[in-house]
């Protein structure tokens, strides 16, 4: 998918009718096709080229780059300059925001200095505790939690001014996000609280890794019953799991990820078990895709990034259309000018 | 006291009339409070409560009390103090990610709920983000002076 307005990199969409963001990954949702997102590991370090060599990881594959913020309550760079970065050259990165280390003051001016730097996508998230990390001795801040953020988010755009009620005088045109586990418990509770997400402004949802069909699918059924379907674009998290030793560990030790017995079973029965792990991921990736109401994935392939390719490739969810990428149109037209 | 805490989730229902009663009962009351002064009961009043919610929901004294959207499980006690529901994290025993030997604040408020007659509709509403300044402060004046007309 080409846009016939497309710009040069690093400068804003020209904004759509019925868009809140001069972004890519809104326009390309908005289009209608199934939507690839992943998400990149900030490094732990200084150099900007660790960001653009685990960004081109994905080239080709994704329509946007999550920047995790702290992610597991450890520390790396920031995610508001990972996403600055990735913007400098084009990408379409959406910016994660963790209540846990910073409270409404701090986190209304970042908000407001990423879209000026670009950002167009922001996913408002409440963050694992302090205790989950390398930091345990850290403050934890919570000043607001996932809802009340993305309230105060889409104040600052729609209602040009900040919590406190003073106005700003250009709002952060950015599209809002939120997560979502369909398979954690309460199970009931959770198309509740999609709506209540909703409700509080949240227009994409990505969701944590859904191995368990069936819970999804009962998701999904609560969320039409809500009426929830048509409100939001639903990304559904997947990844490739590298074993079944990979696997139980990940039950065990992160919270809230559901693995049924069958997926483990199914690992250890493999020879190859990393390749069965990308077998069975785009088997759920081709599944999911058939789920009314769903919109897209979010491929999670932490220390194994460069699988997200050939998961994408060979579920051939992406039907032939290539992402935008820096070298995309370039490369494209080289090829016609020689042919 | 994380047995009482429990104790009153289980008896949701009871504890959800008591509070109705003890509010209308408040805001009878209300010319009284103005005789002594709004400003002079506050204290006495929040030291009440701070005891009688500390030992039945083990209360932070947030001063936003919400415990009858909640299922009278205090959210508070969540370490992440979310106000609008569970997060992710919630494990397959219903147990906090953070404190592994808790219950999940809202897993328990979601049974409470349930007892409370429009229990699971209260839960639904959005909590805003929690004035920080209230911390401490009696949350059933607050209601006594939003129920009179009586400002902030």
């Amino acid at each position: 998918m080409k846009f016939e307005d497309e710009p040069a990199p690093g400068s804003p969409l020209p904004m759509l009718p019925g868009h809140v963001s001069p972004g890519r990954f809104e326009r390309v949702l908005r289009a209608g096709g199934f939507t690839v997102t992943s998400e990149l590991a900030p490094p732990d370090s200084a150099d900007p080229d660790e960001v653009y060599r685990r960004a081109r990881v994905f080239d080709g594959y994704v329509d946007a780059i999550n920047a995790t913020d702290g992610s597991g309550a450890n520390c790396h760079m920031s995610s508001l300059s990972v996403c600055a970065l990735l913007t400098r050259v084009g990408y379409a990165p959406i910016m994660q925001i963790s209540c846990r280390d910073r409270n409404r003051i701090a986190i209304q001016g970042d908000i407001l200095g990423a879209a000026a730097m670009g950002v167009s996508n922001v996913l408002c998230l409440t963050g694992d505790g302090v205790q989950a990390g390398d930091h345990p001795q850290a403050k934890p801040v919570f000043d607001l939690d996932c809802v009340s953020l993305l309230d105060i988010a889409r104040t600052l755009r729609d209602e040009h001014r900040f919590e406190s009620g003073r106005k700003i005088s250009f709002a952060p045109r950015v599209f809002l996000g939120a997560a979502e586990n369909p398979c954690a418990l309460p199970l009931d509770w959770r198309p509740l609280r999609l709506a209540k997400k909703i409700a509080a402004g949240a227009q994409f949802i990505q969701t944590q890794y859904c191995f368990d069909m069936a819970r999804l699918r009962r998701f999904m059924t609560g969320a039409e019953d809500l009426g929830l379907v048509d409100k939001v674009f639903l990304l559904i998290g997947v990844g490739p799991l590298r074993s079944a030793k990979a696997a139980e560990w990940m039950r065990a030790n992160v919270p809230g990820l559901y693995i049924p017995d069958a997926v483990i079973e199914r690992l250890k029965g493999a020879q190859d078990q990393a390749r069965e792990g990308r077998n069975l991921c785009v088997e759920l990736v081709q599944e999911i895709r058939t789920i009314r109401g769903v919109h897209g994935v979010h491929v999670m392939a932490f220390r194994q990034e460069e699988s997200v390719a050939e998961v994408i490739d060979r579920s051939q969810v992406l039907a032939g259309r290539v992402p935008w990428y820096p070298a995309r149109d370039t490369a494209q037209s080289s090829t016609q000018a020689t042919s | 006291m994380y047995f009482m805490r429990h104790w009153s989730v289980r008896h949701a229902r009871g504890l959800n009339r008591v509070y109705r009663a003890l509010e209308g009962m408040l805001v009878f009351l209300d010319p009284l409070w103005r005789a002594i002064g709004l400003q002079r009961v506050e204290k006495p009043m929040a030291a009440v409560e701070r005891v009688t919610k500390g030992l039945l929901f083990d209360c932070q004294m947030c001063g936003r009390c919400v415990l009858s959207s909640t299922g009278m499980s205090c959210p508070m006690n969540c370490p992440k103090q979310l106000r609008n529901g569970p997060c992710g994290g919630v494990r397959e025993n219903g147990n906090c990610e953070v404190l592994p030997s808790m219950k999940c604040v809202w897993v328990a408020a979601y049974e409470g709920s349930q007892r409370i007659p429009g229990g699971v509709d209260a839960m639904r509403k959005i909590q805003f983000a929690v004035d920080q300044r209230m911390q401490g402060s009696s949350s059933w004046m607050r209601v006594v002076r939003e129920r009179t007309g009586a400002g902030e």
